[in-house]
This record gives C-alpha cells, sequence and structure tokens, in this order.
C-alpha cells in the first residue's frame, strides 16, 4: 500500500517538475495560435516592416516597424544609462565596500527591483517627466528619454545582483595572485577580477535589457505613446509592449487588430527567448 | 605621471558614484511617496468604495481584489512549484532532460509580463471561457511567479545537507519519507521567502490582469471568482493616467498603500533568510 503510495507521489512530483516545460510550450502554442491567423491577412514581410501602424482604420495598417523602432530607441537609451551604472555598482558591492555597507547596499538594490513598475511610473509621471519638459524646454515631458531614464532603473537590479554574483564567484586567488604581485586593489579588480567575470556580466547585462524590452507599464505612462517612427530621443514613441496593453482592452476578439496584437505577442516572446537562453549560455560558460 | 594610487582614489569615487546613483533615487521615490501619500491614509481610504468617479471615497475594493488575486496565484503556483523543486533538487539526474527544465524555468521568468496578459487571455478567458474573472488573472499570475518560487525553494532544499539524507535513508527509510520528513521541514524557511517573493511579485503586477480580470470601476465588491474584480496597480493605473481631475492625494495614497503592500511582504522575506541564516547549525 506503502509502496502505491510513494509510487503516485513520486510520479507527481515528476510531472510538476516538467510543468515549467509544460507552460512555456503552452505560453508559444497559444500565442501562435492567436498570432499566426494574421499571416492569412498580410505578409510576415508587411507586418514587420510596414511603416503605418493604424490598426482600426479602415482598411487596417498594421506595420510594426515605427513599434519597434520604438522599443529599440528607449531600450538603447536605457542600456546607455544602466550598464556603465550597473556594472559599477556590482564592482563597488563586490570588490569595495566594507561587508557591513554591503548588506545594506544589496537590501537597497533588492528593494529597488520589488517596487512594482506601475508606481516607478506613477513616480516618473510626476517627477521625471515634469524635469524633462522643462530642461528640454518641449512642449511634453512624455518622451523616449523619459522612458529610458525610468526603464534603466528597472534594469539596473538585474545587472546588479547578476553581475555581483559573477565577481563574488571569480576565484578569489586570481585577485590575491594580482595582489602579490604588487598590483594596486584597483589594478586588481580592473584587470584581472573584471575579465575573469567577464561572461557572467555579459549575461547580466543581457539579461538587465531583455527586462527593460518587456517592461510594459512604466513605459506605457511616460513615453507619449506616439506611433510614428522616432528621429530623436525627445520625441514621444510607443513600444511593443506598451502597444500591446493599451490596445487589447478595445480589440474585438477575433479581429485582425486581435491577431496583430497577438503577432506582437509572438515578436516579445521571440526576443525574450532569445535573450534568456543566450544568456543561460554565458552563465553556464563561467562553471 | 600615472599614479596607481591617484588612478585608484578616482576609480573607486566613480564606482561609489554609481552605487549612489542607484542608492539614493530609490531612497528618494520611498520616502516622497511615503511623504504625500500618508496624509490620505485613513481608515475611511482604506475601507470605503470609490466615490464621484474615483475622486473621492476609498480604495477598499482594489485592495479586497488584490488580496483574492494573490491568493488564488500562489494557491495554484506553490503546491506545483514546490513539487518542480523537490523534483530538480531530489530525483533530477544530470541529463538533457534538467538542462530543459532548467532552461524553461529561465524563459519563464524572463517573459515579458504583457505577453503573460496575452497568454492569460488566450487560453484561460477564451478558450477555457472562464471570462475575465478572477479565476482567470489568479491562474495567470501563478505561472508568472513559478519561476520565482521553484527557484528559491530548490536552492532551500539543496542547502539541507546530503549527510541528513543519508541517514534518514539508513534507517530504513524511504526516499519519500526522508523528503517529507527531514528534507522539507529543514528547509521551510527557504521555502517561505520565495513564496513571499511571489505573493509581493503578484500583488504589484499589472500588465498580466489588464485583460484578464481587472475592472476599471465596480460599485459592488465580487461574489465569486468568475467575477471581475478592481485591483491595486490596476487602479493605481486608471487614477493616474485615465481619470482626469483625481486629487493627487489620492493618487499618492494608493502608490503608497500598494508599496507599502509590496515592500513589506519583501521586508519578511529578508528578515527570514537573514535569521535563518544566523541560526543555522551546519
Amino acid at each position: 500500500m506503502r509502496k502505491v503510495k510513494e509510487f503516485i507521489i513520486e510520479k507527481l512530483i515528476l510531472l510538476c517538475g516538467l510543468a515549467s516545460i509544460f507552460f512555456v510550450l503552452l505560453i508559444f502554442l497559444f500565442l501562435l495560435k492567436e498570432g499566426l491567423s494574421l499571416f492569412k491577412i498580410i505578409s510576415p514581410f508587411k507586418f514587420l516592416l510596414g511603416d503605418k501602424w493604424y490598426p482600426i482604420s479602415e482598411p487596417a495598417r498594421l506595420g510594426i516597424l515605427p513599434l519597434i523602432l520604438g522599443s529599440v530607441v528607449v531600450t538603447v537609451g536605457a542600456a546607455v544609462i544602466s550598464i556603465p551604472i550597473g556594472v559599477g555598482a556590482a564592482l563597488y558591492i563586490a570588490e569595495v565596500a566594507p561587508l557591513k555597507l554591503k548588506e545594506v547596499l544589496k537590501a537597497g538594490i533588492e528593494l529597488l527591483a520589488a517596487i512594482p513598475s506601475v508606481v516607478l511610473g506613477f513616480i516618473g509621471m510626476v517627477t521625471l517627466v515634469p524635469w524633462v519638459k522643462t530642461l528640454f524646454k518641449l512642449p511634453t515631458g512624455l518622451t523616449a528619454l523619459s522612458g529610458s531614464i525610468m526603464l534603466a532603473f528597472m534594469a539596473m537590479p538585474t545587472i546588479v545582483s547578476i553581475a555581483e554574483d559573477a565577481l563574488y564567484s571569480a576565484p578569489k586567488t586570481y585577485k590575491e595572485g594580482a595582489l602579490a604581485l604588487g598590483a594596486t586593489r584597483w589594478q586588481a579588480i580592473w584587470r584581472v577580477m573584471l575579465p575573469a567575470a567577464s561572461s557572467g556580466i555579459l549575461a547580466a547585462v543581457m539579461l538587465g535589457i531583455g527586462r527593460v524590452i518587456g517592461e510594459t507599464m512604466a513605459v506605457m505612462m511616460i513615453t507619449g505613446n506616439a506611433a510614428v517612427i522616432p528621429t530623436s530621443i525627445l520625441q514621444p514613441v510607443r513600444t511593443l509592449t506598451a502597444t500591446i496593453a493599451a490596445e487589447m482592452g478595445e480589440a474585438v476578439v477575433g479581429s485582425e487588430h486581435y491577431f496583430a496584437l497577438f503577432a506582437i505577442g509572438i515578436v516579445l516572446f521571440a526576443i525574450s527567448f532569445a535573450i534568456n537562453v543566450t544568456a543561460d549560455m554565458f552563465l553556464h560558460k563561467r562553471r | 605621471m600615472r599614479n596607481p594610487q591617484r588612478t585608484e582614489k578616482i576609480a573607486f569615487f566613480f564606482l561609489l558614484l554609481a552605487t549612489l546613483l542607484i542608492v539614493v533615487p530609490v531612497g528618494l521615490i520611498i520616502v516622497v511617496i511615503i511623504q504625500k501619500g500618508a496624509p490620505a491614509i485613513n481608515w475611511q481610504f482604506l475601507t470605503d468604495m470609490p466615490r464621484q468617479g474615483m475622486r473621492a471615497g476609498g480604495i477598499f475594493p482594489a485592495i479586497v481584489g488584490t488580496i483574492y488575486l494573490v491568493s488564488g496565484a500562489i494557491l495554484f503556483a506553490l503546491p506545483i512549484g514546490l513539487l518542480a523543486a523537490v523534483y530538480l533538487s531530489e530525483y533530477a539526474k544530470d541529463n538533457f532532460l534538467t538542462r530543459i527544465i532548467k532552461l524553461a524555468i529561465v524563459n519563464l521568468a524572463g517573459v515579458p509580463s504583457v505577453v503573460y496578459g496575452l497568454f492569460g487571455l488566450a487560453l484561460f478567458v477564451v478558450f477555457f471561457k472562464f471570462g475575465a474573472s478572477i479565476l482567470s488573472g489568479a491562474l495567470t499570475l501563478g505561472i508568472m511567479i513559478l519561476p520565482i518560487i521553484i527557484t528559491a525553494s530548490r536552492e532551500a532544499l539543496e542547502s539541507v545537507p546530503y549527510s541528513f539524507r543519508e541517514v534518514s535513508l539508513s534507517l530504513g527509510a524511504s526516499k519519500w519519507q526522508t523528503i517529507r520528513n527531514i528534507v522539507l521541514p529543514n528547509a521551510i524557511p527557504g521555502i517561505l521567502t520565495g513564496t513571499i517573493l511571489g505573493l509581493g511579485r503578484a500583488a504589484g503586477e499589472t500588465a498580466p490582469i489588464l485583460f484578464t480580470v481587472a475592472a476599471f470601476y465596480l460599485p459592488q465588491l465580487p461574489q465569486s471568482i468568475f467575477n471581475q474584480a478592481m485591483a491595486l496597480p490596476y487602479h493605481l493605473y486608471v487614477i493616474s493616467t485615465q481619470v482626469p481631475n483625481v486629487d493627487e492625494k489620492i493618487r499618492y495614497g494608493t502608490a503608497l498603500v500598494l508599496l507599502a503592500l509590496v515592500l513589506f511582504m519583501n521586508l519578511i522575506a529578508i528578515i527570514i533568510r537573514y535569521r535563518f541564516r544566523k541560526k543555522k547549525k551546519w
């Protein structure tokens, strides 16, 4: 009797172990199921490279190039801000800060990671957006730049914690060797530890960028949501994620607009899949 | 000309600066929300329905909705996540299948939150015909927090020393008895930490509930899991972008309640982890 019970339990455990694979496949399948219907109406080529997004005009224009470029502009901006600051902070926390301070700083960065994106979006709206508006004398502060700055804060916790982890797990003997040869602490950090942890740091940067591309609420609240091809970071843009979030509420289930939003979902899923698999490879190379 | 000591001082200064550039704004954000939100918080704000098109009154239904959603999500995700962690830590061999499972977990954690919303809409709302309901929203959030729970629980299980298992097995206990009586009890603090972090994440996310459950405004509380519900993060989004002329105080107050809820959970998780580390006997 007990044998039977244990057999059932162990099968259940195996089943739950496989659940993650099941759910990833399920997400992918349902995105495909709804999104691929779009390509009976327009070609994937026209969808990805079309420069007009007018989903409710008659006939609808469903080109997502402006949205892709919107995401790219905001993401590049956020990367430029968050990578040097994030990696710098990781170096400080892992190598320079005294032990007690280190714990406090790590907790502070965990807190940042925990703040819901809608709260950051709200704070961005009431503080950052007016600043950007007055600083650059713009008609509106809802710009790609505001989005980049806010998103940089969402990427930084990811970058700092994973990069710090990578630095921590690089062999201490490397650093000791460098110090013993007369290098200063900074030389040991810059010339020895940083290269030793480089693949982990690269993974950290990639995952941080992945977080930025997928971010939805804050970006929708502060980038202004104009679906035009961006020419400057000081103008409103609309990202892939914000388009789904803003328009799905009005799209009729089964309409081409509905299918198009799912097709954008496929694009986002593919991007995050590529980033995560590559980052995972870098993280495993280290071990 | 090149003075290594001076270079070091300059470099360390910039590293410190980078750290401060992250930590100081975080502190400021929290301080500002507390300062401007605190005057709005009173018993009426927390227990009253929104009034005058959400420009007055309280946020009670949003709080209730979030509690329902978070409870539902954890009810779904904890058993599956915990057993998945047991599989990975106790049963999985170092083979291709395990590698794929781990990769799937990483990917599940990386899927953008709005894509979870799409998925929940397609599977639960449309395909299973649950409609926009607490059930659809809770299941969507549950799948989203699964990787957090699996990862934290697995770490907790793996940190239980191997010798504990050997002793139990050598006394004649079966593998499952060993897991249930020896491994799991010793891993409870870590599992709890992961669960609380998952709760915090589920409470704060907006995009996954946009099309699966969230209601702009409801005049009464949800009666069953097949009803729509209001939720705190969506409510904050609505009153800060969709409804004009909402008193600043109400916006900050709502942001404070949401932030306090999420940070409180994270704080508990941090404390549990810290105390557990201190008390650890092995």
